[in-house]
């Protein structure tokens, strides 16, 4: 005779009320890698941003950040991707009411605000290299090419999972109990958006201050 | 607050409060970019400025990316990176000044 016993999860709740299959630390493993993949990107963009500010001022030759930085078109830009992290989180909470819907419609709006942050990154680029700026011309080129083409670039991959997303959801192949998913490339976003609000500032507006 | 039970997401906001979250970011922004044109006091503005940066970072991170709600292990492990990151900024700060005397 078969006997079956019962699974029991850290905080005794029935196995199917979690998110994630039972583990030791009664955490999703997924959420616990993702959130050690940030922690371990802080310190990559800690590195590129530290770069810029140490090397900030030490430019031999022009042009200089006072020269190129177009502020209020640039934190148009900064509000953009701020907004996007609203969207991508309603998205999250569309998933979690079972309404994939509406979750697709905000998928495709953060990639969209996604997308619009780097066609404005491109624009800045092409302007600042027509202005005598390019990775090579002095050190303030280098590390900001450097931070902001990095940045860019995660904000690129970022695209691309919320559009996996959107499609994996719209030929029915993401499951509704695949809250977890949403959730952990709405990590990645909002990372990628923090990573901004400090570029924004140190790089941005605060070399600028009068 | 207490942190509530690994897997139970019912203790996320509603959207009405991420949108909340959302409109003071947004004002604080046009904060920090008011004070950008303001002359005068430069060592005020810029110790401002990164106040509001750390508020506007402090929200995403814990209403948008729920450490304030989820487990206390994520925080660690995301302020662990956070440290390390200014670790390495003032550790090259620290060889730059010493190179430079």
């Amino acid at each position: 005779m078969a006997v079956t016993e019962e699974v029991k999860t850290p905080d005794s709740a029935p196995e199917e009320a979690l998110a994630h299959p039972v583990t030791s630390t009664g955490l999703s493993n997924e959420k616990i890698a993702m959130w050690a993949f940030l922690g371990s990107e802080c310190l990559l963009f800690g590195a590129l941003i530290s770069t810029y500010l140490l090397y900030r001022g030490r430019s031999v030759v022009g042009p200089f950040p006072h020269d190129v930085y177009d502020i209020p078109y640039t934190s148009v830009s900064s509000f953009v991707l701020l907004m996007s992290s609203l969207t991508m989180v309603l998205a999250l909470a569309a998933m979690q009411r079972k309404d994939q819907r509406r979750m697709r419609v905000w998928l495709l709006t953060t990639a969209l605000l996604g997308a619009t942050f780097i066609g404005g990154q491109v624009y800045e680029f092409t302007v600042f290299y027509r202005a005598g700026l390019s990775l090579h011309e002095n050190l303030f080129g280098s590390s900001f090419f450097v931070l902001t083409g990095f940045h860019g670039a995660h904000v690129t991959i970022g695209i691309l999972m919320l559009l996996s997303l959107y499609t994996m959801s719209a030929k029915g192949r993401l499951a509704e109990n695949r809250v977890e998913t949403v959730e952990l490339i709405g990590l990645y976003w909002h990372f990628v958006d923090v990573v901004w609000i400090v570029i924004f500032t140190m790089v941005y507006l605060v070399p600028g201050v009068k | 607050m207490e942190s509530p039970e690994p897997g139970v997401e019912e203790h996320y906001p509603d959207e009405w409060q991420y949108i909340k979250v959302a409109l003071i970011l947004f004002l604080i922004t046009m904060a920090e970019v008011g004070i950008y044109y303001t002359s005068g006091a430069r060592r005020a503005v810029i110790t401002l400025m990164v106040f509001m940066m750390i508020a506007k970072f402090a929200l995403v991170a814990l209403y948008f990316m729920h450490l304030r709600f989820d487990s206390k292990l994520f925080r660690r492990l995301f302020v662990t990176g956070i440290i390390l990151a200014v670790a390495v900024y003032l550790i090259a700060l620290s060889s730059l000044h010493v190179w430079q005397h």
